[in-house]
């Protein structure tokens, strides 16, 4: 029920008791001030950590052969694990739906000349699909092809860095570059978001390296992503049956760490996420306590305000007011008050926020912000636990007999 | 007006309890002067606060306008007071932060009458007890005869059956004390029952009856020689 006589009392003694107003205002309006910006801080430090890991391919899986580590049925350690193309079809042929690319990889450290320059560069023998695995982006040309693959062309895709210390600043596409003493077409200049390193790499089709420089149908190791649907359990679990077929597959012992390899980025998106989970329980504990420490604040000051009014509200019961006008009177003022004082630090924090923006980037807090429903979910708190903390001693003021309050000093 | 059959008062002190009014029997008629006189600690105080609803009584009748005062709740109790009582006390218990003409419309806001109304009815009894010019100050601007005038506005505003003041001069100075105790006995003669408690011989000289509370017991209760208004 608004009743206007009612707001007017309440407009006054507010305005009338500004020390007292603006004290219990405060303590709300800095609480939820610094709710929002613990909060908002909070949120940047997740937003870094997403950026950071969201830009490489996740879901890529490399799998590496080795030496064996242990005898297993009768075959002695030491024994050198081989890939050869069956491994290949293997995998393909039982993980079809999991896998998204793939792609075999030869690579060899290569002199490489082109007129006058010549550089020692990796040069990695694989299919199409390696660009996406990569996550590769062509600036020039195209990538590899699968009639290339068919042809076995002697076709290159060179690294933006491979270009600049051959070609200089002239263009490289098309040019033909000697590899090891055979001719090779550069057909494409990609650049590579992982660095300088990955853009002096040098990519040619598997078949034609494999061809020229592996005795028979050997490999070196296997790239492939695995389909992006699949949670980051489910990835773990398909790479870990992998592992122990591959395993099998080669009579290498189930507990031997080092014959055959599987790395799954997921691994590592896994510990990010429980990294998340930790720093998100860091700043529900820091909103909590923030939170916590505003309704210790705000009661203290309810407590205090009443005790301040108790001869004031025994000269009103004395004039005829009713334990439940006074009850009213204290909680609409605070009520009130830190309705109004929580939403005026809601703003400020969040105007803060904005005001901050991308600028503490260097200390990893990018875009700082706050979900709307958890500031003014707090601040409905604090404004509950601000009136609970005024009906309590509210309650008691009125119920004391007026001839005591009266005498109140 | 006010009749008490007997009435009884402790107040508890740690295990003990102290033994206030012993017994008392007091008949006020409709229209009466009266003053209650007594040391400090005769119980005269606490009298006035049974009288005036503000604390409860033991044992014993107490009737006012007739009404026998029991089990009252403290809801019962603040309507009774608004209704039929006005208070002036000895250190005023104005609202410090509401100027006087404020002050003297509180309790008409607890009767529930509207802003408007309020303010002119207030303005009515300030002028009546000459503080017109001073009605927007805060009780701090005024001196003390003009706060205890300013109760007495307030005391008045809502025509009660009787007015309770306690040692209602006891702060201010003879001049002071003489336009108060004036003030009173106006209103007095305009058929107020006023119901004075205080120490002071002078003061009580000038009311229509004197009643005498020495421990708790009332020792004496006769007329003055002032004029009777009934």
């Amino acid at each position: 029920m608004f009743d206007l006589d009612r707001w007017q009392e309440i407009f006054q003694t507010l305005s009338k008791n500004k020390l007292r107003t603006a004290l219990s205002g405060f303590t709300i309006s800095f609480a939820i001030l610094l709710f929002t910006l613990l909060f908002g801080v909070g949120n940047g430090l997740k937003h870094t950590f997403e950026k950071q890991f969201a830009g490489d391919a996740q879901n890529s899986v490399y799998v590496y052969s080795g030496r064996t580590t242990k005898p297993f049925k009768g075959l002695q350690s030491g024994r050198r694990i081989q890939f050869r193309n069956d491994d290949m079809k293997f995998i393909n042929g039982k993980y079809e739906d999991k896998i998204q690319f793939f792609s075999p990889n030869i690579q060899r450290n290569m002199q490489v000349i082109y007129k006058g320059e010549q550089n020692r560069y990796t040069v990695r023998g694989v299919y199409p699909d390696y660009q996406p695995l990569e996550s590769a982006v062509i600036e020039e040309g195209r990538f590899l092809t699968y009639l290339d693959l068919e042809r076995r062309s002697k076709v290159v895709a060179i690294g933006k860095l491979v270009e600049k210390d051959l070609f200089g600043n002239r263009n490289g596409l098309g040019k033909n570059l000697n590899i090891e003493g055979i001719s090779y077409k550069i057909v494409g200049v990609f650049s590579d978001p992982g660095g300088d390193n990955e853009e002096r790499f040098i990519y040619t089709p598997f078949t034609t390296i494999q061809g020229m420089y592996k005795p028979n149908d050997e490999l070196d190791y296997i790239g492939f992503t695995f389909n992006p649907n699949l949670t980051v359990d489910q990835a773990l679990s398909f790479t870990n049956n992998l592992t122990k077929q591959l395993k099998e597959k080669h009579s290498v012992d189930p507990r031997d760490q080092g014959a055959i390899r599987v790395r799954n980025y997921a691994e590592g998106t896994k510990n990010v996420e429980q990294f998340m989970s930790v720093l998100n329980i860091i700043i529900l504990f820091i909103g909590i306590g923030t939170l916590v420490a505003g309704i210790i604040g705000i009661s203290n000051i309810m407590v205090y305000i009443v005790k301040e009014r108790t001869k004031e509200l025994g000269i009103r019961k004395a004039l005829g007011a009713t334990p439940k006008s006074i009850v009213g009177m204290i909680m609409l003022e605070s009520i009130f008050v830190t309705a109004i004082a929580g939403y005026s630090g809601l703003l400020l924090g969040v105007f803060t926020l904005k005001w901050i923006g991308d600028s503490l980037e260097k200390y990893f807090i990018l875009n700082p912000s706050v979900e709307t429903y958890v500031v003014v979910g707090a601040t409905i708190v604090l404004v509950i636990a601000g009136t609970i903390a005024g009906y309590i001693p509210a309650k008691r003021a009125a119920g004391i007999k007026p001839i005591v309050a009266l005498n109140d000093e | 007006m006010i009749k008490i059959e007997k009435l009884h008062k402790s107040y508890p002190i740690g295990k003990d309890s102290l033994h206030v009014l012993k017994g008392l029997d007091l008949h006020i008629k409709e229209g009466e002067f009266v003053s209650i006189m007594g040391s400090s600690g005769s119980g005269k105080s606490t009298l006035l606060n049974i009288v005036g609803l503000l604390d409860n009584h033991d044992s014993g009748k107490y009737y006012l306008n007739g009404q026998l005062i029991e089990n009252l709740d403290e809801k019962k109790a603040a309507i009774l007071r608004n209704k039929f009582l006005g208070f002036v006390f000895q250190s005023f218990n104005l609202i410090a932060y509401k100027t006087a003409v404020e002050n003297v419309a509180l309790p008409l806001y607890y009767q529930g009458m509207g802003r408007k109304e309020r303010q002119i009815v207030a303005m009515q009894y300030l002028e009546k007890v000459g503080l017109t010019d001073w009605a927007n100050h805060l009780p701090s601007e005024l001196s003390g005869g003009q706060k205890q005038r300013v109760a007495i506005a307030r005391a008045l505003v809502t025509k009660p059956k009787v007015v309770l003041a306690d040692e209602p001069t006891g702060a201010l100075d003879s001049t002071t004390s003489e336009s108060v105790m004036e003030l009173l006995k106006e209103i007095n003669r305009e058929g107020m029952t006023v119901f004075v408690i205080t120490h002071e011989e002078d003061i009580a000289e000038q009311t229509n009856r004197i009643v005498r509370l020495k421990d708790g017991i009332i020792i004496s209760d006769e007329k003055t020689a002032q004029k009777i208004n009934i």
